[in-house]
């Protein structure tokens, strides 16, 4: 009965078409990434760090800098994770 | 002047060293003088693809530390005149090439040969980085799946930025080579296609060779698979290096000819 089994198949999502779409989506991404950008990104991240931390102590994985570029804009994407708890700011705050 | 062409990836186990090898054999069987040469410092393994892992006395590195001249480290192969092998050492580590040193040897390589087959090692460190600098042509050996696939286009990235050529304003030719095809699952849309992977890394395709036990009956034999006239994988490969001279070569083996529309219907 493979032809009940294989008319099944044709409904699900096929796994290479996710693959595609999957793939598209990372290899830009990486390809903007290569390109690195404007070279004081590291330096920036660096800098962005040492201000974080005036306030409270976070790893160097805490700032994430990316560089998105459509047809003919360039935005500069920041992301700071804070840690959970954040004795720095809390104090600061009580004072 | 020798033609210099790297086999790389990125990606570990796609099939560098399986196609370095019997795309050496291929060119060698075709009349062209070529050397095959192992970047994989530390861990070499083209010796055993190519059934010569007994001969090898003197190797890659010893030649640039100057140790050893080419004429006592270059293995001759004992099936097909034309056909020359470097190995690469097995106890240092991957700092013992330098750029200098690996430019020497391809330098004096070059005014021997026709070709130079150059076998990355995987990752884009110093290794890899050595085996592509100083290429013509590139083939990037990249299997149907998304980790391979990604990987490959960031190597042709750094081929594109990194080597020589690139910096003199003629980056390496690139040729896409699709290994461990397996058509069946393209068909049930379980696998990329070569159009889905095409259409990502945009190069020109140079073959397709399908999935095949013979690759690894033949790696068990130290016998490059294109020597296997039998074998669908070692036709794939035979296509790829009429195409490469520039032959006209139909692709084969990426059709699902196994099962038609009725015997889907009626059964296995």
């Amino acid at each position: 009965m493979s032809w009940l089994t294989d008319l099944f198949r044709e409904r699900q999502k096929n796994s290479a078409t996710t693959a595609k779409e999957r793939l598209k989506l990372v290899v830009v991404h990486d390809r903007n990434r290569a390109k690195g950008g404007p070279s004081f990104l590291p330096e920036l991240q660096n800098d962005i760090l040492k201000v974080i931390r005036r306030y409270v102590q976070v790893p160097d994985s805490a700032v994430q800098i990316d560089v998105s570029r459509d047809e003919n804009t360039e935005a500069l994407e920041v992301t700071i994770s804070l840690p959970e708890t954040q004795p720095a700011t809390k104090a600061g705050a009580n004072r | 002047m020798a033609k210099i062409i790297v086999v790389t990836s990125g990606k570990g186990g796609v099939g560098k060293t399986t196609t370095s090898a019997s795309f050496a054999c291929g060119l060698a069987k075709k009349g062209r003088k070529t050397v095959v040469i192992d970047f994989d410092v530390g861990l070499r393994n083209l010796d055993l693809i190519m059934g010569c892992e007994r001969r090898v006395v003197y190797d890659f590195v010893n030649v640039v530390h100057g140790e050893a001249n080419l004429k006592q480290a270059l293995i001759k192969d004992k099936r097909i005149d034309n056909l020359y092998v470097l190995a690469a050492s097995q106890t240092r580590d991957k700092d013992a090439l330098t750029e200098e040193g690996v430019k020497k040897v391809l330098d004096d390589l070059s005014a021997d040969f026709d070709f130079i087959v150059c076998d990355s090692p995987a990752g884009i460190e110093k290794g890899a980085f050595l085996a592509m600098n100083f290429a013509d042509e590139a083939l990037v050996v990249t299997n149907p799946e998304v980790s391979s696939v990604r990987d490959s286009d960031r190597v042709l990235g750094l081929l594109q930025s990194k080597t020589l050529g690139a910096k003199n304003g003629t980056p390496p030719k690139e040729h896409l080579v699709i290994t461990r095809y397996n058509p069946e699952r393209v068909q049930l849309g379980e696998m990329l296609s070569v159009d889905d992977v095409q259409d990502i890394l945009s190069i020109p395709l140079l073959g397709v060779i399908p999935e095949s036990k013979s690759v690894l009956n033949s790696s068990n034999s130290g016998t490059p698979v294109v020597l296997e006239d039998q074998s669908d994988a070692g036709l794939a490969y035979s296509d790829l290096i009429d195409r490469f001279l520039g032959e006209d070569r139909p692709m084969r083996f990426i059709a699902n000819e196994r099962k038609g529309f009725l015997s889907r219907l009626f059964g296995d």
